[in-house]
């Protein structure tokens, strides 16, 4: 029994240190990918259409997301609030809620789902049927011409459609409400202005969704790049981009809202 | 997709984001009702006790915000706490006017509320406000309670 | 160097960890001509393009193109030669989102600042060349094996390379394109003043057009001559190869005890 206990522990001691070392592998490329930045800008034709691949496409589930989430927050809001006689408050409740948190989270964990795993695909099977090498082989650098121009796209894209989870949101919360259930609409936007304050609700949940555009699509460039040249490789680096950039979003987070929200 | 179509749809998408960011700022939060006043004069004001006033807490006169705690700071030659403000110029105060720190509510934001004297010389920047009323503190409000109910229990009998 | 050669292995070691795959390789490539490089499968054919190009770095040995080191040349020198060489893939490598005529555009696009109707006249003339021409507008995914093949071709040696290198490029197409191909190759090589390595398992086809022949075998070169002299060679493993016998110095029968003793022990347990 002691025999199976030590190897479980060495196979343990195995993953966490082959973990760390990917992530050392991972952060070194990512700075590569930084560095040889300058090719997604100067063509930006080449960034632009990754913004749409990436940002004009997810739009569809963002906004329906946003809208369906807005009107449980507004439901489920009111249902509490309104036993303490402080129904007005929804407003506010919603807004917060989504403006700090949900916008940011929400929208980052669909665009790993949809663009993250759909860029990690791309460039994996790209790698799979030797395009990368192909281009090496012509004097282009893959990571400048095809990994540069996805990473800035889904990093440009992301701040864009966690404020349009929100906005839409905000107005599903509305549409259940202030249409639907009956509180007063002035209620409802002059409560909802005098809790967000602009530069600690607002601005803050800008840079989250930022640092999360940068993690997600850090992740899924690296894996689709680092993916073994096989059907298989490829689809488990798919899988392996949805959950590490879940995680990742969910640690940030909280590191964020501790630094955001916590203290004076 | 021809390129033209794509950077439409680009354009769309930009044009959407950056517009849900403008009415998240405009309608959503206080930005635009929020005090940014043009100019502000400087003043301080020493207190025995500020309770929970923080820097960048407002400073209300009638209930309209007119000012910023800029800073906070203890004096260690006195023992008390001085508090710097700045004040929009718009609002002059007299010399004798009257800072304390209140309650928002009963538990909440702590702020400055200003109350103007009759004093015709007008505060300015730099000057030090005299007169000022410290927070009240809740434990010393609730001790003050129990001693005057013992008073009053004591000399009944 | 000889000023012949276009490109130069001297005493070649190379190896993938434990596994060692050249030991002391020497080989030439004259310019101006098409030389095949054959042998059995793990022989290392492909891992000798990736040594000549700069995408492997030899443990031991001189890798020389023109005269320069390889190995020694940073990322700069490295895509400078890279730029005038043309490598063919297996199974073409061509960009999938884009076109035909996108493929070949590509290396002009990135390296040039040609204009676009220059462009579009260098494209259509070397799909032309390789009979594609009116194909530009397909995607990648619309094209036959072969087809495919071609327009890597192209892609290949749009910026007039002076060496091309193909790895395997006759590998799984049926007779006619084998054909097109075979002599696209010499006909490319000859009209572009340029030298071509062909790796290859195809005997016969590349028997037709190459000047010269290298086998590999065991971490070395086992055998080397014209079309001709390998067509005739002693040598058991060149002639087993070139003439595909079933049994020779590479075995029928994976190697184990034999099918006397197999037999027995079962007939001893039954």
């Amino acid at each position: 029994m002691l025999e199976s206990a030590a190897s479980g522990l060495r196979l343990l001691g195995e993953r966490v240190i082959d973990g760390i070392v990917r992530l050392g592998y991972g952060s070194r490329f990512f700075v590569l990918v930084l560095l040889r930045s300058a090719t997604s800008f100067r063509r930006f034709q080449l960034t632009l259409r990754e913004i749409y691949f990436a940002g004009v496409l997810s739009l569809v589930i963002i906004i329906v997301s946003g809208v369906f989430v807005g009107m449980v927050l507004g439901l489920q809001g009111y249902d509490t609030l309104q036993r303490y006689g402080s129904s007005e408050s929804v407003g506010s409740l919603v807004a917060l809620s989504l403006v700090r948190e949900l916008g940011p989270v929400v929208a980052a964990l669909l665009f790993a789902g949809r663009a993250g795993s759909a860029i990690t695909a791309e460039i994996g099977l790209m790698k799979a049927t030797e395009q990368l090498q192909a281009m090496e082989m012509m004097a282009v650098d893959p990571i400048a011409r095809v990994v540069g121009p996805r990473f800035w796209g889904g990093v440009l894209s992301m701040p864009l459609l966690a404020a349009l989870f929100s906005i839409v949101g905000i107005f599903g919360g509305y549409l259940v409400v202030v249409v639907t259930i009956g509180v007063d609409s002035g209620a409802w936007w002059s409560q909802m202005q005098s809790a967000v304050d602009f530069r600690d609700d607002i601005v803050n949940g800008v840079i989250k969704s930022f640092v999360f555009g940068v993690a997600v699509t850090a992740i899924a460039v690296f894996e689709g790049y680092d993916a073994p040249p096989t059907a298989e490789g490829v689809s488990h680096a798919t899988t392996r981009t949805v959950v590490t950039s879940s995680l990742a979003i969910l640690g940030l987070d909280f590191v964020l809202t501790a630094f955001m929200f916590m203290g004076d | 997709m021809s390129k033209a179509t794509l950077d439409l749809w680009v354009g769309i998408f930009v044009a959407l984001g950056l517009g849900a960011l403008v009415l998240l700022a405009l309608k959503v939060s206080n930005a635009s009702t929020s005090f940014r006043p043009d100019k502000e004069y400087t003043v301080s004001a020493e207190f025995q006790n500020i309770g929970s006033l923080k820097a960048g807490a407002p400073v209300r006169s009638a209930g309209v915000m007119v000012g910023r705690v800029e800073s906070i700071s203890f004096d260690t030659a006195k023992y008390v706490a001085r508090i710097v403000l700045k004040i929009d110029e718009r609002y002059p105060f007299p010399k004798d006017t009257t800072a304390a720190v209140l309650t928002s509510g009963l538990l909440g934001e702590q702020y400055v509320g200003l109350e103007a004297g009759g004093d015709d010389q007008r505060l300015k920047d730099g000057d030090v406000i005299r007169l000022t009323q410290s927070a009240v503190v809740l434990e010393k409000l609730i001790g003050q309670v129990l001693f005057d109910k013992a008073q009053e229990g004591g000399s009944k009998q | 160097m000889h000023p012949e050669n276009l490109v130069e292995l001297k005493d070649l070691f190379f190896g993938f960890g434990d596994r060692p795959i050249f030991s002391g390789l020497n080989l030439a490539i004259p310019k101006g001509k098409v030389v095949a490089i054959m042998g059995g499968s793990g022989s290392g054919k492909t891992t000798l393009l990736r040594l000549i190009s700069g995408q492997l770095r030899p443990q031991g040995g001189k890798v020389k193109v023109r005269g320069r080191l390889v190995p020694d040349m940073n990322q700069r020198e490295l895509y400078g030669l890279r730029r005038r060489m043309g490598f063919l893939f297996q199974f073409g490598a061509l960009f999938t989102d884009m076109t035909v005529f996108d493929n070949v555009a590509f290396p002009l696009r990135e390296h040039t600042d040609l204009p676009e109707s220059m462009i579009r006249d260098l494209v259509l003339m070397k799909l032309h060349a390789v009979g594609l021409r009116n194909a530009a507008g397909k995607m990648p995914a619309e094209l036959s094996g072969g087809q495919a093949r071609r327009v890597a071709l192209a892609r290949a040696t749009v910026m007039d390379p002076m060496l091309i290198m193909y790895d395997e490029p006759f590998a799984g197409l049926d007779p006619i394109s084998l054909s097109v191909t075979g002599n696209l190759i010499r006909k490319l090589n000859d009209a572009l003043g340029a030298t071509s390595i062909l790796v290859t398992h195809d005997v016969h086809e590349s028997l037709l057009i190459v000047d010269y022949v290298y086998f590999l075998s065991a971490g070395g070169v086992v055998a080397q001559g014209t079309p001709d002299e390998i067509r005739a060679t002693e040598t058991p493993f060149v002639h087993q190869f070139v003439h595909g016998d079933i049994d020779g110095p590479v075995p029928f029968h994976y190697p184990g005890p034999s099918i006397r003793e197999d037999l027995a022990l079962e007939s001893r347990g039954a």
